[in-house]
């Protein structure tokens, strides 16, 4: 006899806690491996402090000024540094924060922005098709408008994004209220999505080659 | 288990046996092996040196790093340009019409640019040469363009060197020269189908009268100009209008895919193939008469096998009995008729009776036309028969070539060959092309260029012409700079590049204006050329825009001309044709081949792995020969030979070839290449090592010994297999007539119930395909295109005979009938989008899946590759990633991927999805702009696209209108494996035979 009797059941013991420890560390591990944990709040810096906050909130400009071809194209893209050019020739011409910006546009070489949202490369998302249906900015970027730089606010994960392809009526609006990011629904909001989801036959799609191809 | 019935029982309804292989006839133990493996042998084992035991290490190695790098999150960056771009939105394609020059004769694209850098080719519908549609060379040149193995500097003696030593070293040279009146210069070009070059050439030539410039292709159009000089005095383009034509005769002709202008000849004759109900029967009747069995051989209605240098016999016996005929109206042809007079036609049984009596019941309403095979006389004779048939000014029309003087290629080459021989040849200046490898073998190109003391060769490979010459200007791809065109018909068009040089290549025009003393862009050049011109007259910066945006230039078109039939100069012609002897032992014919043309496309993995269209052969050409002939010499599939033929030797694989001619053979030009990229070296055998300027296109008295070895032969004619199910169904015109169900009942389909829930179909649109068998010749245009648009990796010699080949599309070829002289069909097959998709149900991660509108999608990044799906698939369309294609891409190759579609990896199950990027985008498109629904014709697939022989339908069969749902209505439309109870989207309509009673 080399163990006492007990050592049959501790065995046993020690597998169960074992498997009950490394499940609990694969839950902890899987919740807090949730976008919503680890990419909501992602603000990273970028080459020089633009602030949306002014630009958007304070001076009231649309974001399409910037962000021309949401409407167009499957990006909104960022604006290209001539843009900045238009009114930073004139407006604050010499300001020391705006160096990169005049000698990016003097070198024509490119400003090198920090990519906020990122969606995986298998996921094909579409400005376009969600802009033009009255989904506004807000639903996916937030109060972009309040924001001195941009950070991310929403998981943009796939169940995030399916949780409106399923019910589409709560984030629309009408079609040219979509960049205005303070916008307040007259009356119930799902109410105003359901109209418009019947108006304009909002059929979002729930198959796979929808979003991926 | 699998079990499968040991004879496979392929007795078609029809009384039709239909095969794929010599050995499924022969129902070999190789090929049943082969077709009862669901994947073939060794598939899932790992090829890599590196053991089981070894992988698993590293994996775990690299998961503990990951675990420790996954804590950081990637930094993505977006690059703005700087400034403003007006015509672009990003992540917006836009479309360029341009051209590319093949051989000397433009064909008009149209192609997709995707945030400036070019992804896709497209026919251009407003371009003559392509209505809309293209070949399978214009859809992998965009892989060229992106190759990292083009040559990427200006190279002195093999050293690197710059394009500024390179002025700096030839500007005093071509000074001298300029000042000699360029005694001692030649230039050695290919053919000349640009006006802006044509124009430097001819103030070159007034500046420099002693200079000489020569121009040569390996795959010409020398013979049937040279015909037409006979017959009419002066060289002449022969157009024919394909779809006027109730009868046309193809001698030793490969008119609807492999020649010039075969993307035009297949528009318009598949037009005669379309047919709605049996109440409209109005098909054309095409007879063949060749020695290898080619894919317009596969299309006809009557074949028949015939030596090459037999048809020209047949031709004159043809002509004989036609001219006999009171009908016949040529003028003064006597002098043709008595020579005629000794043409025996008896040894081609009914075959001279039966279609002369049919040409001229359609008079006017037929074509003649001869191959590029087939000496001048021939093509004399054809002409003259077009005249006697009434077709001329109906069917046939004429205009007149680029240059009004011919010398034939071969001819200018030996005479520069000559001069070079007598140091007569100071500077040789080549333009493009690769002579050192496509020369006739008695030449010996390689050598004469390393005589001259200076060589300059302008080339996009770095090749045997480069090792040969001591200056090497590395050339722009055509879609990397501006130049211009003319295609067959004289329409001229702007080159517009879509992207920069990617290497700071250089064009032609570029070089031989620095020749001139002016170094000059392209740009430059081609629109001052035009500035002149008088379409350009009035409002030249109007019409130069309304140019390049229609990718031509209106009014450029050469007129017909009503030729003068010279009866004497074709009977004087006929004398020598006449008496030339067949020669009695094997004859070896060359022919440009279907995926690599001339060898210029060496180099382009899509067209090396692209099957041909009959043997489906990839990765290689082969002595091809009749079972006949291969047996009475006892050989098989594989067997390595040494062919020699006048003193000359090659060794090659022999491929058995059903159809072929007896006592010939056959073998492409193209492979076999001693220097070329990563991709196309020394793949196949180089049967210029044959070809002589004597026996330019066949050689008689080859001797073929057996070597004893065997190569391996990548052939994918027995991949995917269905075993013998009724996939292809045909029948006859008047069987059809008298029955218009007898497709439906080729099958019996019994009454379907399923225990399985299905699918809703719920959606707005109900996609769906249909493939018209009898307008698909198979020219494999669909395969390229398919694999350019979804990101479609190659995999190699190696992969491809494990049956790993990834194509989405697959063409299969059906032989029918007794191995010596079968009839073949064609078969497109891509996946048929089953309602109750068999797939689907055994994935265990439900990463393919229904779409509402009837697709069966694949989310790859779902897919955990255990392809149980693929084992489930009944029409083998699935594909998957045994390796990881994609591991070692350079930068440069990554520009060439659609960024609408996934790039997958290994382990990853992929299949075609009806181009769902396509559909997706349309919507979007349809929905952004407030319209509904998407427009019948407004999506396209790849496939459908490309097809020039409009057999691909795709659209909405929900919508009773639609043009796909009225193919759909059709008699002749059928399912393969209906009796399944899967409700494929995909369906095919029938194909018809036309034969002529006299000769079935």
């Amino acid at each position: 006899m080399f163990f006492p009797k007990w050592t049959n059941n501790a065995v046993k013991l020690v597998l169960v806690l074992a498997v009950l420890a490394g499940g609990g560390v694969a839950t902890v591990a899987g919740i807090v491996h949730q976008p919503k944990f680890t990419d909501v709040g992602y603000q990273p810096e970028q080459p020089l402090p633009y602030s949306h906050k002014r630009h958007a909130g304070d001076m009231g400009m649309d974001c399409r000024f910037c962000h021309t071809s949401v409407e167009q194209s499957s990006v909104s893209s960022v604006p290209p540094t001539q843009t900045c050019m238009t009114c930073h020739k004139q407006v604050k011409a010499d300001s020391p924060r705006l160096a990169k910006i005049r000698e990016s546009f003097e070198t024509g070489k490119p400003m090198r922005w920090v990519k906020v949202h990122k969606l995986p490369d298998f996921v094909y998302f579409n400005h376009k098709a969600h802009v033009t249906a009255g989904v506004s900015c807000v639903s996916c970027h937030g109060r972009v408008d309040q924001m001195e730089e941009v950070r991310q606010v929403q998981p943009l994960n796939m169940s995030w994004c399916l949780d409106c392809h399923r019910n589409p009526a709560p984030n629309l609006r009408p079609k040219e209220l979509v960049t205005k990011l303070d916008w307040v629904p007259p009356g119930d909001p799902v109410e105003i999505g359901r109209e418009i989801v019947k108006a304009n036959k909002i059929n979002p799609p729930l198959n796979c080659s929808g979003c991926h191809r | 288990m699998k079990i499968i019935p040991k004879k496979v029982p392929i007795n078609e309804p029809d009384g039709r046996e239909y095969w794929r292989s010599l050995d499924q006839l022969a129902d070999k133990p190789e090929f049943r092996e082969f077709v009862e493996r669901e994947f073939p042998d060794h598939a899932s084992e790992m090829l890599d040196p590196i053991s089981r035991r070894k992988f698993l290490f590293l994996m775990a190695a690299s998961l503990s790093f990951a675990g420790l790098t996954a804590c950081r999150r990637p930094v993505h960056e977006i690059l703005p340009a700087a400034a403003t771009t007006v015509e672009q939105v990003p992540g917006v394609a836009t479309y360029y019409a341009t051209i590319m020059p093949l051989g000397g004769y433009a064909q008009g694209l149209l192609v997709r640019s995707n945030d400036g850098r070019p992804t896709k080719v497209e026919g251009n519908p407003l371009h003559p040469s392509s209505l809309g549609a293209t070949s399978a060379y214009a859809q992998a040149s965009i892989l060229d363009l992106y190759d990292p193995d083009r040559s990427q500097k200006v190279k002195k003696g093999g050293a690197a060197s710059t394009w500024k030593d390179f002025v700096a070293t030839v500007q005093p040279l071509f000074a001298t020269l300029k000042g000699r009146g360029g005694a001692g210069l030649r230039v050695l070009s290919e053919k000349v189908c640009s006006p802006t070059l044509a124009d430097l050439r001819a103030q070159m030539m007034a500046a420099m009268p002693q200079a000489k410039w020569v121009e040569y292709e390996p795959v010409n159009l020398d013979n049937a100009l040279e015909g037409t000089r006979v017959a009419f005095g002066q060289p002449m383009h022969a157009h024919y209008s394909y779809d006027k034509a109730d009868v046309v005769l193809a001698l030793d002709s490969d008119f609807l895919c492999v020649s010039y202008g075969s993307v035009l000849n297949l528009k318009n004759f598949s037009k005669r193939r379309k047919v709605e109900s049996h109440h409209h029967l109005d098909l054309n009747r095409l007879y063949v008469v060749e020695s290898n069995f080619t894919v317009t051989g596969a299309a006809a209605d009557h074949r028949l096998r015939l030596r090459t240098g037999e048809v020209r016999n047949f031709a004159f016996a043809l002509a004989a009995e036609l001219l006999k005929m009171p009908e016949m109206q040529a003028g003064d042809v006597a002098t043709v008729i008595e020579k005629l007079g000794k043409a025996d036609g008896g040894k081609f049984g009914k075959w001279i009776g039966a279609l002369a009596k049919d040409l001229a019941a359609h008079k006017g309403k037929s074509v003649i036309v001869a191959g590029s095979k087939q000496p001048p006389a021939v093509h004399a004779v054809v002409c003259l028969l077009n005249r006697a048939l009434g077709n001329e000014g109906q069917t046939v029309r004429y205009t007149r070539a680029f240059d009004e003087q011919f010398t034939r290629m071969t001819d200018a080459l030996k005479e520069l060959a000559r001069e070079i021989d007598q140091g007569a040849v100071e500077t040789l200046l080549i333009l493009g092309g690769n002579p050192a490898y496509n020369s006739p073998a008695d030449i010996d190109m390689a050598s004469k260029i390393r005589k001259v003391p200076n060589s300059i060769r302008l080339g996009l490979y770095e090749d045997e012409t480069t090792d040969a010459a001591k200056w090497h200007v590395n050339e722009a791809h055509y879609l990397e700079s501006w130049g211009d065109g003319r295609s067959y018909d004289g329409t001229a068009s702007i080159q517009q590049p879509l992207i920069e040089p990617l290497y700071g290549g250089k064009s032609a025009i570029e070089v031989v204006s620095l020749l001139l003393g002016e170094e000059r862009a392209g740009y430059d050049l081609v629109k001052s050329y035009w500035m002149k011109q008088p379409q350009f007259a009035t409002d030249g910066a109007k019409v130069w825009n309304k140019s390049l945006n229609d990718g031509l230039i209106a009014g450029t078109a050469f007129a017909e001309v009503q030729p003068v039939l010279q009866p004497a100069a074709i009977a004087e012609s006929l004398d020598a044709a006449m008496a030339a002897k067949v020669s009695s032992e094997l004859e070896l014919s060359f022919v440009p081949c279907p995926s690599l043309w001339d060898g210029r496309y060496a180099n382009n993995g899509w067209l090396q792995e692209t099957p041909n269209p009959m043997t489906k052969l990839t990765w290689g050409n082969a002595l091809l020969m009749s079972v006949a002939t291969a047996k009475a010499k006892g050989l098989e599939n594989g067997d390595l030979v040494t062919v020699s033929a006048g003193g000359k030797m090659l060794e090659a694989a022999v491929w058995l070839q059903p159809g072929h001619a007896d006592n010939a053979a056959t073998i492409a030009l193209g492979y076999g290449r001693a220097k070329s990229g990563r991709i196309g070296q020394a793949v196949g055998h180089n049967s210029y090592a044959l070809r002589t300027t004597e026996n330019f296109y066949c050689v008689g008295n080859v001797t073929v010994t057996k070597t004893g070895q065997k190569l391996p032969m990548a052939s994918t004619q027995e991949h995917h297999s269905l075993e013998g199910r009724p996939l292809v169904r045909e029948t006859t015109v008047s069987e059809y007539s008298k029955k218009p169900k007898v497709i439906e009942e080729m099958a019996e389909v019994p009454e379907l119930k399923s225990a399985y829930r299905h699918p809703l179909l719920n959606g707005e649109y109900q996609w769906g395909m249909t493939i018209d068998l009898n307008s698909c010749v198979g020219c494999n245009a669909c395969i390229v295109a398919c694999q350019a648009e979804n990101n479609i990796p190659i995999v190699g010699k190696d992969q491809v005979i494990r049956g790993r080949e990834m194509h989405w599309i697959r063409l299969d070829r059906y032989y029918t009938g007794n191995e010596n002289d079968p009839q073949a069909v064609q078969q497109p097959v891509n996946c048929q989008q089953c309602e109750n998709a068999p797939c689907e149900p055994v994935c265990p991660v439900a990463a393919t899946a229904h779409s509402p509108e009837g697709l069966n999608d694949m989310a790859y990044n779902r897919c955990i590759g255990t392809r149980y799906c693929a084992n489930n698939c009944p029409f083998k369309v699935r594909r998957f990633n045994f390796l990881n294609y994609r591991k070692e891409l350079s930068e440069v190759e990554k520009l060439a991927f659609n960024p609408e579609v996934t790039v997958r990896a290994r382990g990853v199950m992929e299949k075609c999805t009806y181009c769902v990027q396509r559909i997706q985008n349309a919507k979007i498109q349809a929905k952004s702009e407030g319209r509904r629904p998407v427009r019948d014709g407004e999506i396209q697939t790849a496939c459908q696209q490309v097809c020039p022989a409009d057999a691909i339908v795709f659209g909405n069969i929900a919508d009773p209108e639609s043009r796909v749902s009225k193919m759909k209505a059709q008699e002749r439309n059928y399912t393969m494996l209906a009796e399944l109870n899967i409700k494929p989207r995909t369906s095919y309509l029938a194909r018809l035979r036309n034969p002529n009673p006299e000769l079935a």
